[in-house]
This record gives C-alpha cells, structure tokens and sequence, in this order.
C-alpha cells in the first residue's frame, strides 16, 4: 500500500496527481469467506480491520448495500466524547478515546482528530449535583472530568447566553477536556483502504437479500450480487438491524428512529468546544470549514426515511438559540437525516446470538460515532474467539430479558422520548 | 410536517400530537399466570418494521384522546387513523 506523507504528497503534485493508487479495490465477492461483516460504515470497517490486525483473520468480505460512507458514519455531527456514569459505558468508550488519540498514526490517514473538550451546560442546581456525580463516577474509572461553575464557563464560551433574566440560566457545567471531534468520512476511508491493504474485500452496492442457516448455524448470506458462504457472519447494520433481523425470524429490543442534524453557513472561528444544552437535546460545534455543526432530538416515531421533518428541527434550533442568540443571525447551509437503531435502555449490544456463527452489532442509538473504533476492537474480538470481551460483555442481547440493563439516561423503552 | 387526521377532530397538524410508539404491542392477559419470556416480549421486542406501521399517537394540543395510525416508516404515507377500539 503507497504509504500517504507530506513526501508522496509533492511526488504526485509534481506528477499532476495521476500515479496515486486507488485508496480500495473493487472486487467482485468470492465464494466463500472466513468472516462476512454486513455493514460499510464506521463499525463495520473497523470490525474488518480489527480482525485482520488483531486476530489475523483477513478472508473477511464486507458487504455494503450503499457506498462506503454513505450511512450514518457520513451523517453524524462528529462527536467523541467518554463522559459516561456507568461502568460498562465507561470502560468500552475510554478503551476508544486511546484508539481515537492513535488512529491518524495507526491508519496513516489524518482524521482529524480534535480533542478540544466537551461542556455539558446546567440549568440548576439539582443539575450540578448530578454533573458532579457524573463527574466523579468519570474520575474513579480513569476518564478526564472537570466541574466548572458559571463564571469558568463564562471565560471558555462567552458567546453563550449569561443573562440573567432567561428560563434556564447557566449554572455551570461538566466538562470532559479530552472529548472532541474528528472528520467522520476519513474515519471511514482510513479504516477502508487499511483493511483492503490486509486482504479484506470491500463489496459496495450488494444488498442482503437473505440468510442461510442450517441446524442453527450460518452458512452463508444471500445478496443481489448472487449467493455468499460463510463460517461466521457480523450484523453491523445500524438503523436497518431490524429489516435484517427480520429476515432471520430474530425481534430485537431496537426500534428504528430518525434523527436529523444541520450546518449552518460557514463563519470565522468562534467555538473552539462542543457544547451541550442542559435544558433539552442540542449540541453545537464548529467545523473547520467554520460551519455551525448542529444536532438534537429524534423526529420521534419509528422512521426509516432517512430525511427529517420541519417540526423537530425548529424545536431543536429554538433550545440552540436559547443557548447561543449569535446563531438566529445565521443562514442554515445544510439538514439532512439519518436513521438510529434506538434500543430499549440506549446502550449497544455487542453479543453472540442464538444462531451458531451469527454476531450482532447494533443498538447504538445517537452514540454510534464515537464508539466506532472501540465497537471494531470488540466486535472482531467476540467473532474471531467466539466469546465477548470483559469490555463488551455489558452489551449482552439478553441483558433486558435478565434485568441487567444499562439505563444511562433513565429513560426507559420509550426511545423517542428525548 | 405530518398531517395527521384525528378521528375526532379531523386534519391537523403534526405539532398537536404526541407519538406513543407501537400498537401491536399486547399487554400479558391479567389475572394469569405470566412467564418473564412474555414480559420481555412486551416490554423491550420491537418489530420496527420497514413499511406499514400501525402506531398510537395522542392528540396531546387538541382533543387528547388516544388513537391508531397505519403510517408507512419510509415514505410516512398516513393510510388511515382508527379509534384505539377499532380494528380498520
């Protein structure tokens, strides 16, 4: 593989760019596999180029029904963050954030990695008391966590509303320093050209049309670009788990939810953080491109569209305002939708089924982004040993049916509320 | 913007109402015994089917009463509403 360097950089600028190999074949799918991953995006990349690096499993094929990049891992509002209370979320995200700070190195691809701090605004002080809670179940599991009251907050966004007189003042806020923000389509076209680099065949446009199972046990898969063996098989599907799902008489704890993000018009550099509202669903960041980055609520009912409605976003844009004013004088550049495989207590399940060779990967809810090299890292552990790893061992399929949920919101199994 | 026709107050606009998720979704009968594969499956199993959907939705800023929509997921086609007793 032609390693990318500032060198090769001025070697093919003085070549007028021609000799630069192509960054992924594209192969027509072989017989048979060792691995099959369903699923082009973010986590099933990285699961691909996991099990090549970790477990040298490279008779792996990665089936896309779109493009690479197409999905979620293109739609999201690039956040990464590890600011989580419970154990399980703490562990999994913190073994991503060391994965994170490495992947431009480890991938010799730039992602653009920005660890520049997340803030999580509170309106009260009953809201404080849960942030320092927060907080400090963040700090005895190893994870950056700092409390700041009004005036610190005030210093590192005073572009923040700090009157007096508003429904939900800002008492201060919990903040993660080494949370951030990376460019999300070279998250995917790293992990891409590395694991084609290894042997992985990465066959877009081939959409799953059905399963072969016999005895409980995968054989193959079944796509438009004809029939696929398989020893083992990896659902990494996201929004479209369930269609899936569907296919192999399997009802999950996952319902399929829309939610919509937003630029606006790029302006000079002013936020240099991601900042949360605490008095409702909004985040904001700023691109490099000097874009507002935007995002929310769910459109709240099951949706596979793909394309958002006007109501949620006016109601997502209002709590934004109320937040930042600076952003009612700006043009919106951009909205677009993408669909979330929203599961009963909003964490993930990483597990084996009870399909011999069947793994699934799904339930990430708003939070898939950042999980995804960690969700790689252990998804290809459970397929190539066939056992989930201590650090997704919380993700389990039956969590829900035994009680051992893990309800980092406490919201409950009704997902649309936000 | 859905519009959606509340079978007591006819067309309005999507922000009068509230969702309230599946409307297949069948309690356990009361007074029997119950196994915890029934709870589970009504409580956390979803269909989450790709199509037709028939949902409950409450006119939360009108009428508030509870009612059934047949609603397509991808296109978000609205075929028909139903009052929470009827069956089409």
């Amino acid at each position: 593989m032609q390693k990318y360097s500032v060198f090769s950089l001025i070697k093919n600028a003085f070549k007028g760019h021609k000799d630069w190999e192509v960054a992924w074949k594209d192969p027509t799918p072989k017989a048979e596999y060792d691995v099959i991953i369903i699923g082009g995006g973010g986590h099933g990349l990285a699961t691909a180029y996991y099990l090549a690096k970790e477990h040298n499993i490279t008779n792996v094929a990665i089936v896309e029904k779109g493009w690479i990049g197409g999905g979620n891992v293109g739609r999201n509002t690039t956040i990464i963050r590890s600011n989580y209370m419970h154990d399980e979320n703490a562990l999994f995200s913190e073994l991503g954030m060391n994965l994170w700070r490495n992947m431009s190195q480890e991938l010799n691809f730039n992602v653009m990695f920005s660890p520049r701090g997340i803030i999580n605004l509170a309106h009260s002080d009953a809201q404080m008391n849960v942030y320092s809670r927060r907080g400090n179940s963040m700090r005895l599991n190893g994870i950056d966590a700092v409390l700041l009251g009004r005036e610190e907050v005030k210093k590192l966004i005073p572009m923040a509303d700090f009157s007096e007189n508003v429904r939900f003042p800002i008492f201060g806020a919990l903040m993660q320093p080494s949370a951030g923000t990376a460019r999300h389509d070279g998250v995917a076209w790293g992990y891409a050209r590395q694991a084609d680099s290894m042997g992985v065949d990465i066959i877009q446009h081939c959409e799953v049309t059905g399963f072969d199972v016999a005895n409980g046990k995968i054989k193959g898969i079944k796509t438009s670009k004809g029939n696929i063996k398989a020893k083992k098989v990896g659902l990494c599907v996201a929004g479209s788990t369930s269609v899936l799902a569907e296919m192999l008489n399997m009802t999950l704890p996952v319902e399929t939810h829309l939610l919509q993000a937003c630029v606006s018009e790029p302006i000079k550099p002013l936020l240099d953080r991601v900042v949360t509202f605490g008095a409702g669903h909004f985040y904001c960041s700023q691109s490099d491109k000097g874009e507002m980055v935007m995002g929310g609520d769910l459109d709240g009912y099951n949706s596979y569209a793909q394309r958002g409605n006007l109501p949620t976003l006016q109601h997502v844009l209002t709590e934004g305002i109320a937040m930042f004013p600076f952003l009612s004088k700006l043009k919106m550049l951009r909205t677009w939708g993408g669909i979330m495989d929203m599961s009963m207590d909003g964490s993930p399940i990483i597990d084996k089924t009870h399909i011999e060779g069947l793994y699934l990967n799904c339930g990430w809810c708003y939070g898939g982004f950042k999980a995804t090299p960690a969700s790689g890292w252990t998804f290809a552990h459970t397929i190539a040993q066939d056992r989930v790893h201590e650090l997704n061992a919380g993700y389990s399929l039956n969590r829900f049916s035994t009680g051992h949920l893990i309800d980092e919101k406490g919201l409950g199994t009704k997902t649309w509320i936000s | 913007m859905l519009h959606i026709k509340c079978p007591h107050c006819g067309l309005r606009s999507q922000n009068e109402f509230a969702y309230g998720g599946d409307a297949t979704v069948k309690r356990p009968e009361l007074n029997k015994e119950v196994s915890d594969k029934e709870w589970d499956t009504f409580v956390y199993l979803r269909k989450s089917p790709r199509g037709k959907h028939l949902e409950f939705w409450h006119h939360i800023s009108g009428c508030r009463q509870w009612f059934k929509v047949e609603r397509d997921t991808v296109t978000h086609e609205i075929f028909k509403t139903l009052k929470p007793n009827e069956d089409n």
